[in-house]
């Protein structure tokens, strides 16, 4: 965590990735309000606390890849032996279908490493905060 | 009236012209690739057909959910005569990007993806029209950045054209709804 004031912006931050993002109430970091707005460019396919065309990302951090239950993952990334952390994450975003070949996630990657950083400095705080605390309990490994 | 209202009207004319000629493909939709046969018969056995047929259908899949997200919004009460003019003549624009890319991935010998029985929208927090449009604008947003990733991936020109060319049109629904809410349509020179 890197302080209240991040909480209190992601508190404001809405629905969807890209859906209901409102001003923040606090003052980020330059690099979480960065990965932020980053994060809205998922907004067809993937918010925080709903499964939608992609997985959840609530308590994505520590997660094994294509365990979310109930979620319909392509079988490449089922048996991808991948847990996701800071690492695996930035190799998957830079290139999915490079890292999981076979993965619906069907995009070409973020490119820029600064880009990816800034992103993953929000995720690994958006992830395990409001909105996620209620669903993350129990509802995913 | 001031300029937006008027705007809003003269696109709610539209969408009801564009509800009377019907749920079929357009012209143009079906111009898109209707000169490509030989895409379509050398790359049935392709290898790399199968990836497309999965970034078609991951496209298909986020399609039918915008269809049903803006029945969401047609439905909840909260949008007012023009904004659901507005609405609707979006959702049908998705549902002939849905018609498009299920008879592609059909010729190119796939499955497509059909709509899921359900979706998780986050009804509970649409509470006034402002909220409808700024979810209906983060979607499309997102929509635009999903088929700018897809884009450079895909292994073919024609489909990447076709592609494209929906890119640009869900792109003009994020900036009208951006418009419409009073931000800047346009805020950048570039996507992303």
């Amino acid at each position: 965590m890197r302080g209240s004031a991040a909480l209190l912006f992601l508190a404001s931050t809405g629905l969807f990735a890209g859906g209901l993002v409102g001003a923040g109430a606090g003052s980020p970091s330059p690099e979480i309000a960065a990965g932020r707005e980053i994060y809205e460019r998922c907004g067809a396919c993937h918010s925080l606390e709903r499964d939608r065309v992609g997985p959840r990302h609530c308590s994505l951090f520590g997660r094994r890849a294509g365990s979310v239950p109930g979620f319909a993952y392509s079988e490449a990334m089922r048996n991808s032996d991948i847990v996701w952390n800071r690492q695996t994450l930035d190799a998957f975003l830079a290139d999915p279908l490079g890292t999981v070949p076979g993965t619906f996630m069907t995009y070409a990657g973020i490119q820029d490493p600064k880009q990816r950083a800034d992103l993953l400095a929000f995720l690994e705080i958006a992830t395990r905060s409001e909105p996620c605390e209620p669903l993350s309990t129990g509802s995913a490994p | 009236m001031t300029i937006r209202e008027k705007w809003i009207l003269e696109a709610g004319a539209l969408s009801r012209r564009t509800l009377l000629r019907g749920g079929t493909l357009s012209a143009a939709a079906i111009g898109l690739l209707a000169g490509a046969p030989a895409l379509f018969a050398s790359r049935r056995a392709d290898a790399s057909a199968e990836q497309d047929v999965r970034i078609l259908n991951t496209a298909l899949a986020a399609e039918h959910e915008a269809v049903a997200a803006y029945q969401v919004g047609a439905e909840s009460g909260l949008l007012k005569k023009d904004a659901l003019d507005l609405a609707v003549q979006f959702q049908g624009q998705h549902k002939e990007h849905v018609e498009l890319l299920t008879s592609t991935v059909r010729k190119l010998g796939g499955s497509p993806a059909g709509e899921k029985a359900s979706y998780q929208f986050p009804v509970e927090k649409l509470k006034t029209q402002e909220d409808v449009l700024r979810f209906a604008a983060g979607l499309e947003k997102g929509a635009v950045s999903a088929y700018l990733g897809a884009i450079p991936i895909l292994g073919s020109g024609d489909l990447a054209k076709a592609a494209a060319s929906i890119l640009g049109d869900e792109a003009m629904h994020w900036a009208v709804l951006r418009y419409v809410l009073g931000e800047n349509p346009v805020p950048h020179a570039f996507v992303s």
